[in-house]
């Protein structure tokens, strides 16, 4: 359907689409069985300004809108949600920094990550703060012209292939949420290091790994915003971000439907493509209807959050929650379309049903998001 | 370095079809692209520039849609870019269009290097560079697989040759032809596409170059075509059909055969 | 530009349907031209009531009667004279003695040991050697001034080079600088009544043959790629008269200097010069299943060719890569083992003389250029094969 982009926006969904089309998609079983680091496809899309997008114009950047960010990943998601998921890491963990970074902080790293020359990856996650943040065990002590960080983090999407990492840590526990601070933490930084390589079911290119603090010693300039200001700040963050992970969904769901739709297509059974059996016609269609419905929402939303930065919590939970539950249901749909050859790894959906499912989890679970908007329809209904 | 590149539109082999009816080319739908050789020069210009400094100009000689190209190359490092355009030009054969392209050349500026694929994939000549270079009285070097430094005014490069490669010297002003192992061509960049959008192609007439007109299209072509015809079909094939066992035993009678002699 | 008489048309859409670039259409009941038209000629071949006509300005023409002979040029490096050297002597020879002229061999080197003799021998009826240290490695410089200075002085009516990797880097520079024509990759090439060379090669991709002519420059030149013809047996009893000439050696000096010679894989290869290739391409999935045509190729005493996807996957390396982005062979005997056919592949190796092909899909295009075709599969058969094989040669 026509979205009415303009010119420029058109240009990002080419080109992202020619780099999908010409270098995710070839080489995504590869990289899924292999387990590496798509480190050409990432400093390709690095060339070609990608990591401009979501970056202000005065620091280096093409803009920073989220609509933006959000036609980009739609087509990486296509092709790869895990070598998407290694672009989106750098958006996520570049966000803090742009929403509430000190100008010096904003000109000391936002250029080189428009450039792509240093990739950012987003630091919450703990053994015991997932979901609930204020769970939060990771420290940060001030000790002259420095803070001293202790703690290890989990999870962290671009563990080990970021050169900076924008982390959250309790300044003042006895605070409670409002003890906790970010800070931007260098990969060259004294006391700091990644561990191996998680084991995943699906985006298995994107690396994840825990990030260990002992005793990291970081300048006092690094603090992102104000002392005890940290969650306003990461709420914030994945309230920007997490339109990109609905996007993905759309992506995954149209590239999931696009492999449907070929193969039915194609296969003859009875004497007839199977496509023109009624049970597969109308499960491509309800294929078709949540794609483009999710689609909608998540444009909408996009649009929304970059018009009105101040109410943007509950458009982004909303298209976050329908557009992965789409993804996760039209990739399971497509599997059962192609039958036992869906089920191969020689096809691509049997991926992309392995990847969808982490679209329901990270930046928050599906189930969060929808106590976000409940909480928002209580406000809203006072 | 002033760097030029010459680029020609090509109909993209990948969607080229044989139509097995007729034996001749199935051109439906069939996009038109940048040669393949031509994106390795271009993209050897832009490492060149961004590691020595300079310009890169693009030129091609072709139909006015022949801009398509020029704008994608602009999208991807080049500076600046010209079409050279006429209905003049039309029949040109290699001698034709070189002198054609250094009447250009000479009106886009004074290039310390000019680069081309090693040859378009339509033709398949590889006669255009070397033709070029002698119009422009540079030495040149074809088949570059490998630009190793640039150092006052002396290239040092790689050549590929049937049985490897010879090391080369090259005074500048120099031409080269590329093939495509010297590189891998970069995508568009969203501001490069942002900056093609909004450039004036240059567009140059044969009046424009100074053109003798005597020299141009296919007046100014020493060779002509005198018939065209669809290739010899292969006379009737046979099938090779059986079991496994059967179709191995056929099949090693019919390949002893042919290599050894019958 | 085209001319189309628009009285003599007819409308039947004929052109239309013949022209490569989409340039012609009928509009109204009339043949109409627009700016695709490259003037190839393709409509005025198929125009049944002669409507349609190019015309050419012939006030360029030289004097042709100055110009005579048939000349081939000699590649000679480390110390090789070129096979393909010898087959241009073969239709040298032909198209001499259809002229009633001389055929003559060039060679350019700082050495020639007995090449001469072994030109003489391959058909040549002289042979102009230039000897000259300058000549030692190939540079584009001197060989080019060298052949363009002989050619002025003798005036050849055709030159024939080998479409080699030095043919076609300096035979270009000597037509631009003679100004005159040059026809790359001819496939066939005959003298007509009309006494000029007729020069046949694949056009616009190699599914169109043209055959192109050069009727008022001289010389007529020509490259072809290596197989392309048969070489004739060496004579040992031929003569001939050698010629030796020098060149002025401040035409001689070069703008660019060879400073290192690195032979490679490409020389044991030799690839374009096979008489057996077996060639694997996508359908044999990896590196191992590639090793199959290894073996087969290894029993048939062959090279070993493939397709650009299984050269890209990294199975085998660049130098055996068969196709319009790599070699063209003419083997004898061509075996294409899990190729599909695409046609930069089929550009590469149609005109071996025998071509089998195996694909487990029998719609791949492959099967349209082959003369034997198998629809199976390549795992369950090569291997059975390979061991037929080594039975039959060990038994004969």
């Amino acid at each position: 359907m026509d979205h009415f982009l303009n010119e420029d926006q058109q240009m990002i969904v080419d080109l992202a689409k020619q780099i999908t089309d010409e270098m995710i998609i070839p080489n995504r079983a590869k990289y899924d069985e292999t387990e590496g680091y798509p480190l050409d496809i990432v400093e390709t899309m690095a060339k070609s300004d990608f990591f401009a997008l979501f970056v202000p114009e005065e620091y280096g950047g093409l803009g920073g809108g989220c609509f933006d960010t959000v036609l980009a990943l739609e087509q990486f998601g296509r092709g790869c949600v895990g070598i998407a998921t290694a672009y989106a890491a750098s958006a996520l963990g570049a966000y803090p920094i742009v929403i509430s970074g000190s100008k010096e902080l904003k000109e000391q790293f936002l250029p080189d990550i428009a450039t792509g020359k240093k990739r950012a990856a987003f630091a919450l996650t703990e053994a015991n703060a997932g979901s609930d943040a204020s769970g939060i065990q990771t420290t940060a002590v001030e000790d002259g012209d420095y803070w001293v960080l202790n703690g290890t983090k989990q999870w962290i999407t671009n563990g080990g292939q970021a050169h900076l990492y924008t982390v959250i840590a309790m300044t003042d526990p006895h605070k409670g949420p409002r003890g906790a601070t970010m800070f931007v933490v260098e990969s060259t930084d004294p006391g700091f290091s990644c561990g191996p390589k998680e084991k995943k079911l699906g985006i298995r290119t994107s690396a994840t790994t825990e990030l260990i603090f002992k005793d990291c010693r970081i300048p006092k300039s690094r603090m992102i915003g104000r002392r005890g200001a940290g969650f306003i700040t990461v709420m914030k963050t994945l309230d920007k971000s997490r339109p990109g992970i609905a996007s993905l969904g759309v992506g995954l769901a149209q590239g999931a439907l696009d492999e449907a739709a070929t193969y039915a297509k194609q296969r003859v059974q009875f004497g007839k493509p199977i496509i023109s059996f009624q049970a597969v016609q109308h499960m491509l269609a309800d294929m078709a209807i949540q794609t483009e419905a999710s689609r909608a929402l998540v444009y909408v939303s996009a649009k929304h959050i970059d018009a009105h930065p101040k109410q943007m919590s509950k458009a982004s939970a909303m298209c976050k929650v329908m557009a992965t539950d789409t993804a996760m249901k039209v990739a399971v749909d497509a599997v059962q379309v192609m039958g036992g050859y869906g089920y191969m790894r020689e096809y691509p959906v049997e991926k992309m049903m392995r990847d969808a499912k982490i679209l329901q989890i990270y930046e928050g679970t599906n189930q969060i998001q929808r106590n976000v908007i409940g909480q928002e329809l209580n406000k809203e209904y006072n | 370095m002033n760097i030029v590149v010459c680029i020609k539109q090509v109909p993209d082999a990948k969607d080229v079809r044989l139509d097995p009816e007729t034996n001749t080319l199935s051109r439906e739908g069939v996009k038109s692209v940048i040669n393949p050789y031509d994106r390795h020069a271009l993209e050897e210009g832009v490492r060149l520039k961004e590691e020595y400094g300079g310009t890169v100009t693009v030129i091609s000689m072709g139909p006015p849609q022949a801009q398509a190209i020029l704008t994608e190359a602009i999208s991807c490092g080049a500076d600046e870019a010209f079409l050279v355009s006429d209905r003049a030009f039309a029949g040109a054969d290699t001698l034709a269009t070189t002198y054609t392209l250094a009447q250009a050349v000479a009106k886009a500026g004074k290039p310390d290097l000019v680069l081309c694929g090693k040859q378009a994939t339509d033709g398949d000549t590889a006669q255009v560079g070397p033709g070029l270079a002698v119009r422009l009285d540079m030495p040149f070097v074809t088949c570059v697989k490998k630009v190793r430094t640039i150092a006052k005014d002396v290239l040092t490069l790689e050549r590929m040759m049937d049985d490897g490669y010879d090391v080369l010297e090259v005074d500048l002003p120099a031409l080269l032809t590329v093939v495509k192992e010297i590189n891998t061509p970069r995508f568009p960049s969203l501001r490069g596409m942002r900056r093609a959008r909004d450039y004036q192609i240059t567009s140059l007439t044969a009046e424009d170059i100074g053109a003798d007109s005597s020299r141009l299209g296919l007046g100014g072509s020493p060779t002509q075509v005198v018939s065209v015809f669809p290739p010899e079909k292969k006379g009737d094939r046979t099938m090779i059909e059986g079991s496994v066992a059967e179709q191995v035993d056929k099949l090693a009678e019919i390949l002893f055969d042919s290599a050894f002699g019958a | 530009m085209l001319i189309i008489d628009k009285d003599a048309c007819i409308g039947c859409g004929l052109c239309e349907d013949n022209c490569p670039f989409d340039a012609i259409a009928v509009v109204d009941g009339k043949a109409e031209v627009n700016d695709n038209c490259t003037l190839c000629g393709s409509c005025i071949e198929h125009c049944e009531v002669e409507a349609l006509s190019i015309p050419r300005d012939e006030s360029g023409a030289i004097d042709l009667s100055a110009w005579s002979g048939v000349w081939v040029y000699a590649e000679y490096r480390q110390g090789k004279l070129a096979q393909v050297s010898r087959e241009l002597l073969g239709i040298g020879r032909t198209l001499a003695d259809k002229r009633d002229t001389k055929l003559s061999a060039v060679l350019l080197c700082a050495d020639a040991a007995d090449v001469p003799q072994q030109l003489i021998a391959a058909g040549a009826d002289q042979v102009y050697v230039v000897v000259d240290p300058a000549l030692e490695n190939f540079n584009d410089d001197s060989y080019g001034a060298a052949l363009e200075d002989l050619a002025r002085k003798y005036k050849p009516e055709v030159i024939l080079a080998g479409a080699t990797a030095i043919g076609r880097s300096f035979i270009p520079r000597v037509a631009t600088s003679l100004n005159t024509g040059l026809t790359a990759d001819c496939t066939q090439l005959a003298i007509g009544d009309d006494g000029h060379l007729h020069q046949t090669r694949p056009a616009f991709g190699g599914n169109i043959m043209a055959t192109i002519m050069c009727p008022n420059h001289r010389p007529q030149m020509s490259t072809v790629r290596p197989m392309v013809f048969q070489a004739p047996e060496p004579d040992g009893s031929r003569t001939g008269e050698i010629i030796v000439e020098a060149i002025a050696a401040d035409r001689l000096a070069s703008r660019t200097r060879v400073v290192e010679t690195v032979l490679t894989e490409g020389e044991q290869l030799n690839l374009a010069e096979a008489e057996v290739v077996i060639a694997g391409g996508r359908g044999l999935e990896n590196e191992e299943g590639f090793s199959l045509v290894e073996s087969l190729a290894d029993v048939l005493g062959g090279a070993v060719g493939a397709s650009r996807a299984a050269v890209d996957n990294g199975w085998i390396t660049y130098p055996h890569q068969v196709g319009q982005t790599g070699k063209t062979v003419a083997s004898k005997l061509y075996v294409a083992c899990g190729i599909s056919g695409a046609i930069q592949h089929v550009i590469g190796m149609k005109s071996s003389e025998t071509i089998v092909a195996i694909n487990r899909d029998q719609n791949a295009p492959i099967f349209d250029v082959a003369d034997y075709c198998v629809v199976g599969d390549i795992f369950t058969l090569l291997p059975p094969l390979v061991d037929k094989l080594k039975e039959r040669s060990g038994k004969e």
